[in-house]
């Protein structure tokens, strides 16, 4: 007899044989071959979940390619769906439950460990006795391997199901799926149906119907089959809130923010941000250009900002790495322009789709010469939303480039955020046609902040040439030595000026102590939760999460000094302290521990890693333990 | 505020504009460069079109010719090496009250700047653009060009230059949506200031091709070209119609309707004689500028309504349970 006779089998229960489990939070995971649909199951069991108010933080599994060779361990496509009694923050660590739709795809995330050794797997069985002599001996192995170890596997007869409603079940067993895990998590039929309404709402009925039939199935079955139930109770939601991914957000925040140029070029994992504004834009005036290339897209967004509102250009790294002689330019000749950095691993092509902080130092000093910028990231996915706001003020006040450095692990986590009440302030102005009064220069500097008014065409007498090259106040090319000295001392002030504007960041935990983790953009869910943990451990630990790198709050090094180890946390390279062939002389850092080195001179130390993964909180907390013990 | 639109358009007081207006710096071309030319045209043409200076822009890159903006009374952007255009497009996306122009070299139209040459002509955005193509790169001191002719000795090619050059005209009249294509040498001033008075009336994408000299570096390059014999008038009654005394001096004419784009191809691969006038003129082209104008006056209300209409469709209504979290 076949070992995988030996597994779980599925059979029809009794009345009373199931109890419902009281869980305080779960890791859900549905993966399949790309295009089978498990990231819209996803999606929508994190939707009807937050709607019954669960914490939740969803993020996507992507593959690199568009059509990878099916049942392939490095082609899963799919979702991670992290709920919990609680607000969460994070992706989480290892998956308490993992809905696979081939065993390969499960392969691929039980040997990348991403599954709790005793996760339960529900796994479809058409490949059992599939056709295919190969395929049939490939996956009799894979489930003889699994049989192996702790994992709870059961054999689902998802197609099989399907096929009693629609005639090709690939496209329909996701819903199926989810009604499973509706089941499953005790979750209210009504509110599911509700979810596949509003995701298939621009498809019609015709659509709508049958998935509901799937959905309805699943349900069904998993109540009659499954021999488990779990219920996560609600958090409670006190206001209305939004649930939505960071590109999203970041979208719907250039839309707040008033800005009326968006121009691009696609780039994974930024572009699905344009994608949503270009569905919208139009309807406030704004314009999404595709242009014929990274830089070109900067260049058109330079333009639309000089002959109007500030505008802005959203990228990723090797975009970022394109658009850099743009953005000499823009901070030379004091232009305002928001820039979106969706992080992805680099450097070069590197990992397209998965997540980095790699960029830190780049979008710090990739320019050639001193070109001062401002540069922000969010933290979470409502900060993605107010960013664009924020960055937009500041660049116009400022006249200078605003980075906002997001990730891959931002662009597609979902996480609920109060609903933002629309404030007018946050829309730029219309454009000044003014008169330029006889004695204002291009660039009139002030004295003590570097800040000037910017004068736009249109503007009867304040007709200048705008330059990159060295040049006055009155825009004039710079002959004399002493102008360029001058100006650069101007343009580097802002920044000073800018930077008093900051309010120092809280630490989180207790103010001194042993250790302080230093984090910036996505990490800070993941950062907090780890140190929470482990100061419940007894360990004295803090952290501290910066939204602002350059340039940088007062008072952060009164806050470095209070504790004994300071390092950063970070998802980019740096040399590992453990390996005896780097030393102080060859070690080198990770990209915000570099930059504090430098700017405190405080012995900052740094864990980092280029896994492409999210971190999980535990590898924080083993990493905490090891320090202190 | 003050009763402007969104689009800018507001109405300027009745004022003249005269010559000196759309001057500014001294030019710090080299005595007998075809710059100089160029610029007098333009401005010439500045005046008798009565361009308001603050709504006019002049948009350039970087080399001898785009100098050009710091010698105009107008608005004007020096930019980057090639990326005149695409800068120029995002001035003109959302100001169509704004006359747009750009000034290049064949350093940064035809080489660092291809790719946006190309797609410019493709978007046909409502501008003109100028290609000051002296076929030499005169700034960093006399290096070959794409468009230098084969042979040609410069200080990357000491031997001579062992490819034949890019024809700016043939590879502008190759890209879908092209519009307006004219040809000139920056010594016929008279026939440059009616093709450029063309470019500004044509709506779309204006390119015009100036044979412009370098008397510096390569003072003869063009000396073949000096004899009136060399130059092939184009004239239609819907292109140029020049003056008696033009059409005495350069006695080749053809009667070339710019409708004609196979002709206008043919034209543009002549080897013998220079074609000067309009070579290619479309005005039912889709202009990108305006297939993307603003549809409508957008308010404030406008705006936080397709905001609330986002928001509502992943909207979380409250729930009861827990401590709750906001």
């Amino acid at each position: 007899m076949d070992k995988v006779e030996a597994l779980a089998k599925v059979s029809p229960l009794a009345a009373g044989e199931k109890k419902k489990v009281l869980l305080k939070e779960h890791i859900i995971e549905i993966v399949s071959d790309a295009g089978e649909g498990a990231q819209k199951a996803g999606q929508a069991f994190g939707a009807i979940s937050a709607k019954s108010g669960n914490g939740i933080w969803t993020v996507e599994i992507i593959p690199a390619e568009i059509q990878p060779p099916p049942r392939s361990k490095v082609g899963g496509s799919g979702n991670r769906i992290r709920i919990g009694s609680f607000y969460i923050t994070n992706a989480g660590d290892e998956a308490d439950l993992v809905v696979a739709f081939n065993e390969q795809s499960l392969l691929g995330r039980f040997e990348s460990d991403n599954m709790k050794p005793n996760a339960i797997v529900l796994l479809e069985d058409k490949w059992r006795d599939h056709a295919d002599p190969e395929i049939k001996k490939m996956y009799r192995e894979g489930l003889d391997e699994l049989s192996k170890t702790k994992l709870r596997i059961y054999e689902v007869p998802m197609e099989k199901e399907c096929l009693k409603i629609v005639q090709n079940p690939q496209r329909g067993k996701n819903m199926w799926a989810l009604g499973m895990l509706c089941s499953i998590y005790s979750r209210d039929l009504e509110a599911a149906r509700n979810e596949i309404r509003l995701t298939f709402a621009k498809k019609g009925e015709k659509v709508i119907a049958p998935n509901i039939q799937l959905l309805e199935s699943g349900y069904a079955w998993a109540e009659e089959n499954l021999d488990f139930k779990f219920e996560i109770p609600s958090a409670g939601i006190k206001d209305r809130q939004i649930v939505l991914n960071g590109n999203t957000a970041l979208a719907l925040g250039v839309v707040a923010s008033g800005m009326d140029v968006c121009a691009m070029y696609p780039i994974t994992p930024a572009t699905s941000a344009s994608h949503y504004l270009s569905e919208i834009f139009e309807h406030v005036g704004g314009v999404v250009h595709q242009a014929e290339d990274e830089i070109a897209a900067a260049a058109f967004a330079v333009g639309a900002s000089y002959a109007g509102k500030c505008a802005v250009t959203i990228t990723s790294g090797p975009g970022l790495s394109l658009k850099t002689e743009v953005l000499g330019l823009a901070s030379m000749a004091e232009i305002p322009l928001v820039v979106v950095n969706v992080q992805r691993g680099g450097p070069s092509t590197g990992l397209p789709t998965k997540v980095e902080q790699g960029d830190l130092l780049m979008s710090l000093f990739h320019t050639h010469g001193d070109a001062p910028k401002i540069v922000m990231a969010p933290a979470t996915i409502e900060d993605c939303f107010y960013a664009p706001i924020t960055a937009r003020k500041i660049a116009e006040t400022f006249r200078m480039p605003v980075y906002i450095l997001s990730d891959a692990n931002l662009a597609t986590g979902q996480q609920p955020f109060m609903k933002p009440e629309f404030k007018e302030e946050w829309v730029a102005p219309p454009f000044d046609q003014s008169p330029v009064p006889e004695d204002m220069a291009p660039y009139d500097w002030d004295e003590e902040t570097g800040l000037s008014s910017r004068i736009i065409p249109g503007q009867p007498g304040g007709m200048h040439t705008l330059t990159g090259l060295a040049h006055s106040r009155e825009s004039k090319v710079a002959y004399d030595p002493w102008i360029n000295q001058f100006a650069m001392e101007k343009r580097s002030k802002k920044l000073a000026a800018f930077q008093k504007t900051l309010q120092t960041p809280k630490v989180h935990g207790d103010k001194k102590g042993d250790l302080l983790i230093i984090g910036w953009g996505s990490t800070l869910g993941v950062i907090e939760e780890a140190v929470d943990a482990a100061c419940e451990k007894g360990y004295s630990v803090s952290s501290l999460h910066l939204k602002y790198l350059q340039p940088m709050a007062s008072g952060i090094k009164e806050i470095l000094q209070q504790f004994k180890q300071v390092m950063t946390v970070e998802i980019n390279y740096s040399d590992s302290y453990k390996d005896k062939f780097f030393d102080e002389n060859n070690r080198r850092y990770s990209n915000l521990a570099l930059l504090l080195r430098a700017r405190y001179l405080i012995d900052v130390d740094c864990w980092s890693n280029v896994f492409g993964q999210p971190i999980k909180p535990h590898s924080i907390i083993d990493m905490i333990e090891e320090r202190l013990k | 505020m003050f009763g402007i639109n969104q689009n800018c358009e507001i109405a300027l007081p009745d004022t003249y504009y005269t010559l000196e207006e759309y001057q500014s710096n001294v030019p710090r071309w080299c005595p007998g460069c075809g710059d100089n030319s160029i610029l007098t045209s333009v401005q010439r043409l500045c005046r008798d079109e009565q361009l308001a200076p603050e709504k006019t822009v002049f948009v350039s890159g970087i080399g001898c010719s785009s100098r050009f903006p710091h010698y105009m009374g107008t608005d004007g952007f020096h930019g980057l090496h090639g990326r005149a255009l695409p800068i120029a497009e995002g001035i003109k996306i959302r100001r169509p009250d704004l006359d747009v122009f750009v000034n290049m070299g064949d350093g940064d139209c035809c080489s660092i700047g291809t790719a946006h040459w190309i797609h410019a002509v493709r978007y046909n955005m409502n501008m003109v653009a100028m290609l000051h193509n002296n076929e030499i790169y005169g700034l960093t001191k006399l290096q070959v060009s794409p468009t230098s002719p084969q042979g040609l000795v410069t200080n990357t090619t000491p031997t001579g230059s062992p490819l034949k050059p890019i024809k700016p005209l043939s590879v502008t009249l190759g890209i879908s949506n092209v519009s307006f294509v004219a040809q000139v040498g920056e010594w016929m001033p008279e026939m440059m200031y009616d093709i450029i008075k063309a470019a500004y009336h044509h709506r779309g994408f204006s390119f015009i091709h100036i044979v412009q000299r370098c008397p510096h570096f390569t003072p003869h390059m063009f000396d073949h070209l000096m004899q009136p014999e060399s130059i092939l008038m184009l004239q239609h009654e819907d292109g140029l119609n020049s003056s008696e005394t033009m059409l005495k001096t350069f006695k080749n004419h053809e009667n070339h309707d710019p409708s004609n784009l196979n002709r206008a191809r043919e034209l543009a691969e002549k080897e013998d004689l220079l074609p000067v006038g309009i070579l290619y003129r479309n005005e039912n082209v889709e202009v990108y500028d305006d297939a993307k104008r603003r549809k409508r006056f957008v308010t404030s209300e406008m705006r936080k309504n397709v905001l609330e209409n986002a928001f509502n469709k992943i909207l979380i209504e409250p729930v009861s349970g827990g401590n709750g979290h906001a």
